[in-house]
């Protein structure tokens, strides 16, 4: 059964004192959080080792600056902290970094998860423009509620994964009408159990309230639905890709930060991608005419090829795209099908294998011709 | 393309070095009939397929994609044509999803003594391409 920790305190505060504890005690070497930089609301992920620093750290600040699981897979790719390290992640990061972990590009080993169930996140621009530091109140309304705060990201507003499925302590925020009064955290392994003995609290044996999840899931799948039909609507056929795609400048960004994309040698970065004289030649040859730089879509469908089976839909790729392209969207609309078809969520368990390295003798027959 | 002209299609086939190559091969050398518009690569395995290779040829104006290996259970690298399946499974799904042609993709095996099979599945393939008809990627510039 889940241990519960029960803190008479805001849910960020009681997050802080139990971050604060584990510093003050030694049981972990350094908390690795979202710490503000300014007053204005930007934010970035640091290592904290100092109880002063935390201060001005922002646990469950609705922003994503960069996906965490990208920076836990850096932080962990040459090896393991020697002494364990507290990380507050949001729900879909810990995902992506799963599936990093599933590519050797990461260890959990001596990293102690802490993450929570999510209300979502602002743009980061928002972050920036101090959009986000005036309406953190509606934003924490909306989460008590457990619905969909205004303005957030498209994917967090149609995200149906909003619970951590590895963490070690799992903080319970949405749809938690007291938040602001009381903080719920549910301790899921041994680890978290060891490591928060001593600390002053209500221990319980109390469990997470699924239906108030469930809610906020049905709410989300309906937005979700809306916002689906809208990208079928124009994801129709190779007009409507490139209709959609045209407009991208070929900056790669959507690919530097997503979590799944970890080749350091990224096939359309190569110069095999490159077109030279001789390749324009032969296009005119067929063609009418060429885009210059050619290549835009088959950058963002062979993307799509390569990391669809592991996209998490954390919208990170939406975040960053200069010319407004949707996509976050498209990607987590094909995702979710490919997902569907191998039964797979991905970042759900680290044990189980990413579908296309691994088979079934007797499968997907239909698509033998 | 002039109207009148018969549409011929180009397909492009990724035959697995030990089976499907070899079947190639065979209905060669078996004189069998087949269209003339399968273009050959050879790969070691149909597994060395990586779905871009697929993509690039699609969005550069292929009007067919063939990937053929040995049967199930035969690869010559014991599981490579279960990878295959699945990859192939996915990109397909992609290519729906997306609304692009899935129909101008096709995975099949053939093993080195099946020179008719090939020939069977390289002319009812060109008959199936040939009912969808030119791939319209070929005439796009925004690409």
């Amino acid at each position: 059964m889940t241990k519960s920790l029960k803190i008479n305190k805001s849910t960020e505060q009681g997050v802080l004192e139990l971050l604060k504890y584990l510093l003050e005690n030694k049981k972990v070497k350094a908390v690795f959080t979202l710490k503000k930089i300014e007053k204005k609301g930007a934010v970035a992920y640091s290592l904290i080792a100092d109880v002063k620093d935390l201060q001005d750290a922002v646990p469950f600040y609705p922003l994503m600056p960069v996906n965490a699981g990208n920076l836990l897979s850096r932080f962990t790719l040459k090896g393991s902290p020697d002494e364990l390290v507290a990380a507050v992640v949001k729900p879909c990061e810990l995902r992506g970094f799963v599936e990093l972990i599933k590519r050797e590009q990461g260890s959990l080993e001596n990293l102690l998860i802490i993450s929570s169930t999510c209300g979502g996140v602002y743009p980061t621009k928002f972050g920036v423009d101090g959009t986000v530091e005036k309406n953190l109140s509606k934003y924490w309304d909306a989460v008590k509620k457990g619905e969909i705060p205004d303005g957030s990201r498209p994917t967090c507003r149609s995200c149906e994964e909003f619970a951590p499925y590895v963490a070690d302590i799992t903080v319970d925020m949405l749809g938690k009408n007291d938040l602001d009064k009381q903080c719920m955290m549910f301790l899921n392994t041994k680890k978290a159990e060891e490591i928060a003995k001593g600390f002053k609290g209500d221990f319980s044996d109390k469990q997470m309230d699924s239906k108030k999840l469930d809610k906020a899931r049905e709410k989300r799948g309906i937005e979700k639905k809306k916002l689906f039909d809208e990208i079928d609507k124009k994801m129709n056929g190779i007009d409507g890709l490139i209709e959609i795609f045209g407009k991208c400048i070929s900056c790669h960004g959507c690919s530097k930060v997503c979590p799944i994309c970890y080749c350091v040698l990224c096939e359309f970065e190569s110069s095999d991608s490159e077109y030279g004289p001789s390749n324009f030649e032969t296009e005119l040859r067929k063609r009418p005419g060429l885009r210059v730089p050619p290549g835009t879509l088959y950058f963002h469908l062979g993307r799509l090829t390569h990391i669809s089976i592991s996209c998490v839909a954390c919208g990170a790729c939406d975040d960053v795209c200069p010319s407004d392209i949707p996509v976050a969207m498209v990607f987590k609309k094909v995702s979710e099908s490919v997902q569907k078809m191998f039964d797979y969520i991905p970042g759900k368990n680290v044990d189980e294998k990413i579908p296309l390295i691994t088979f079934k003798k007797d499968e997907f027959k239909e698509f033998e011709g | 393309m002039e109207k009148n002209e018969e549409f011929t299609p180009r397909i492009l086939a990724f035959l697995c070095n030990w089976c499907s190559y070899a079947g190639a091969d065979l209905a060669g050398t078996s004189r069998l009939k087949y269209p003339a518009s399968i273009l050959p690569i050879r790969v070691m395995c149909s597994s060395r397929v990586d779905p871009i290779f697929v993509l690039r040829a699609y969005l550069g104006g292929i009007d067919g994609v063939l990937v053929a290996g040995c049967h199930p259970g035969d690869c010559h690298y014991q599981e490579g044509n279960y990878y295959t399946r699945r990859r192939f499974a996915m990109l397909k799904k992609v290519f729906e999803e997306t609304g692009l042609e899935s129909d101008r993709l096709l995975l099949s095996w053939v093993s080195a003594s099946e020179g008719q099979k090939y020939a069977k599945v390289a002319t009812e393939f060109t008959g199936k391409i040939k009912e969808l008809g030119e791939n319209s990627t070929k005439n796009k510039i925004f690409l």
